[in-house]
């Protein structure tokens, strides 16, 4: 029952103090001290953001303004989504594809316009940060240039009770619906805040500099209707909500057709075939792919694990779990993985394999917890 | 008063006569967080000192029990089976997991006994 507390050398994000004092136990996470808890825990953390509104530092992620004549065409050579055609505050999950088809990372773009020209507000994932930036500077060389926002914290606030609080330090957020974004003024500072988030919950994610977070945080967390929550519970509310983790449910070697993300690839795309990779998941979209990422509810309580193999009734191997916990909001286990794409289909009978037994598993429709994000 | 020692693995045997309770401590569930499911050993089973004797999952993650003490397991906590939250709840006491007939009670020489396993946890933060 060892464990580690994190060496000195990870970063700090401008809200460390404040888990700190808060009491929140750290762990290292994509090269940065994150919270992984307060004392509350996690059960009562990813309740309090169903029921009202979690705040969460998310400022390891990577933010960065890709500028360029033509930026929209220009992205759209590294991801399959139809980026051309988002309108001026409109965000898209897309995916940073590999010449085989494999994620590079799944991330969010969104359309802004500065000074009357186009620009794309980019939130990556923080362990790919580095790699993803690296990437898309040198693929787009000559034809965008990528600013990567260092000096900038990136919070989220998520739950029902998100609009009421935020809108308290910005009216205008009432204004977006759910994957919109804009600048605008935060407790007068300038942010740009998106709605958007990965809890399966209606919520916003507000980008804003380094400098002003802290009082910013602290001023959402004397809200009543306001939590701090560490990334134990955000685990547990996105897989509730069926989202993707990136480097376990998705990587280089998954197509977004096999993990059930062919919705990321555009219409206009898919005809102009022109994205990484577009042979082979052009031709998994038109004929299946061998295998696909699913749901599965496990009988009884013991949560099974990532890398638990999964196998059919004979035994014979399907494939493995890739995200599994516990669902406080369902109070039992669940879980997603990988299964060959004949025992796909939701209700299937399959086993998966815990500490050298098996345990009896039901392929199921996900989200596991219907998402209640604001549409209109 | 029953004599209760600890590892550094932070479990602890509550000894009485020739049987022994183990568990683990209040520091370690605290570590672990919410406690959401209890694999306990069965009954009959024989543990040597050190064997895995329970799996304790928390929301995030497994953890494995190891007996301080070598015995067989002669009851278990089946309480733990509808409410695993009493680990977190009172780890020291209706959070038990098992109860071994001793075999080698001269194991408990080597552990720690209260006073200095609360000396060891406070080095630790």
């Amino acid at each position: 029952m060892a464990n580690a507390s994190p060496d000195t050398e990870l970063l700090k994000t401008p809200l460390h103090d404040l888990h700190v004092t808060r009491g929140a136990r750290m762990m290292s996470f994509a090269g940065y001290a994150m919270p992984v808890q307060y004392p509350a825990g996690i059960i009562t953390e990813h309740k309090h953001t169903r029921n009202a509104a979690g705040l969460f530092d998310v400022s390891h992620m990577g933010q960065a303004i890709l500028r360029g004549a033509d930026v929209a065409a220009s992205f759209e050579k590294l991801v399959p989504g139809d980026i051309a055609g988002l309108a001026t505050g409109q965000m898209r999950y897309t995916l940073l594809l590999n010449e085989t088809g494999g994620i590079r990372d799944d991330l969010m773009a969104t359309r802004i316009e500065e000074n009357g020209a186009l620009a794309l507000f980019l939130v990556v994932n923080g362990a790919c940060r580095d790699a993803d930036f690296a990437h898309i500077a040198s693929s787009l060389d000559g034809e965008a240039t990528l600013e990567i926002l260092a000096d900038r914290a990136l919070l989220a606030l998520q739950g029902p009770g998100a609009e009421d609080v935020l809108a308290e330090l910005a009216p205008d957020c009432s204004d977006l619906v759910f994957l919109e974004g804009r600048d605008m003024e935060v407790d007068g500072v300038s942010a740009f805040v998106t709605r958007s988030g990965y809890t399966g919950e209606d919520g916003y994610e507000i980008s804003l500099p380094a400098a002003a977070a802290a009082a910013f945080a602290e001023k959402l967390l004397a809200h009543d209707a306001v939590e701090p929550i560490g990334l134990g519970a955000r685990d547990s509310l996105r897989l509730e909500a069926g989202l993707c983790l990136y480097g376990h449910d998705i990587d280089e070697v998954t197509t977004p057709v096999e993990a059930g993300l062919s919705w990321t690839v555009g219409k206009r795309r898919r005809e102009t075939a022109d994205f990484p990779g577009a042979a082979i998941i052009l031709k998994q979209i038109a004929g299946g792919p061998s295998r696909r990422r699913v749901g599965l509810l496990p009988e009884g309580r013991a949560p099974v694990r990532e890398g638990a193999p999964i196998q059919n009734a004979a035994g014979d191997g399907l494939g493995m779990v890739t995200s599994g916990g516990f669902a406080p909001g369902l109070e039992r286990p669940i879980a997603m993985g990988y299964v060959a794409a004949d025992h796909a289909e939701a209700g299937t009978s399959v086993t998966i394999e815990l500490r050298g037994r098996s345990v009896a598993a039901e392929v199921a429709a996900m989200p596991f917890v219907k998402p209640n994000y604001k549409r209109s | 008063m029953a004599d209760r020692k600890y590892t550094e693995d932070h479990e602890w045997v509550e000894v009485d006569g020739e049987t022994g309770v183990i568990g683990i401590s209040d520091y370690a569930q605290e570590q672990l967080g919410d406690v959401v499911f209890v694999e306990l050993p069965d009954v009959g089973k024989v543990l040597d000192q050190r064997d895995e004797a329970a799996v304790i999952e928390s929301v995030k993650a497994a953890a494995e029990v190891y007996t301080p003490v070598s015995g067989e397991v002669i009851e278990v906590n089946e309480e733990l089976n509808n409410d695993p939250s009493l680990v977190n709840s009172d780890a020291h006491g209706e959070g038990w997991f098992a109860k071994l007939q001793l075999t080698d009670p001269t194991e408990l020489d080597a552990l720690m006994d209260e006073a200095t396993y609360k000396t060891f946890v406070e080095s630790l933060s």
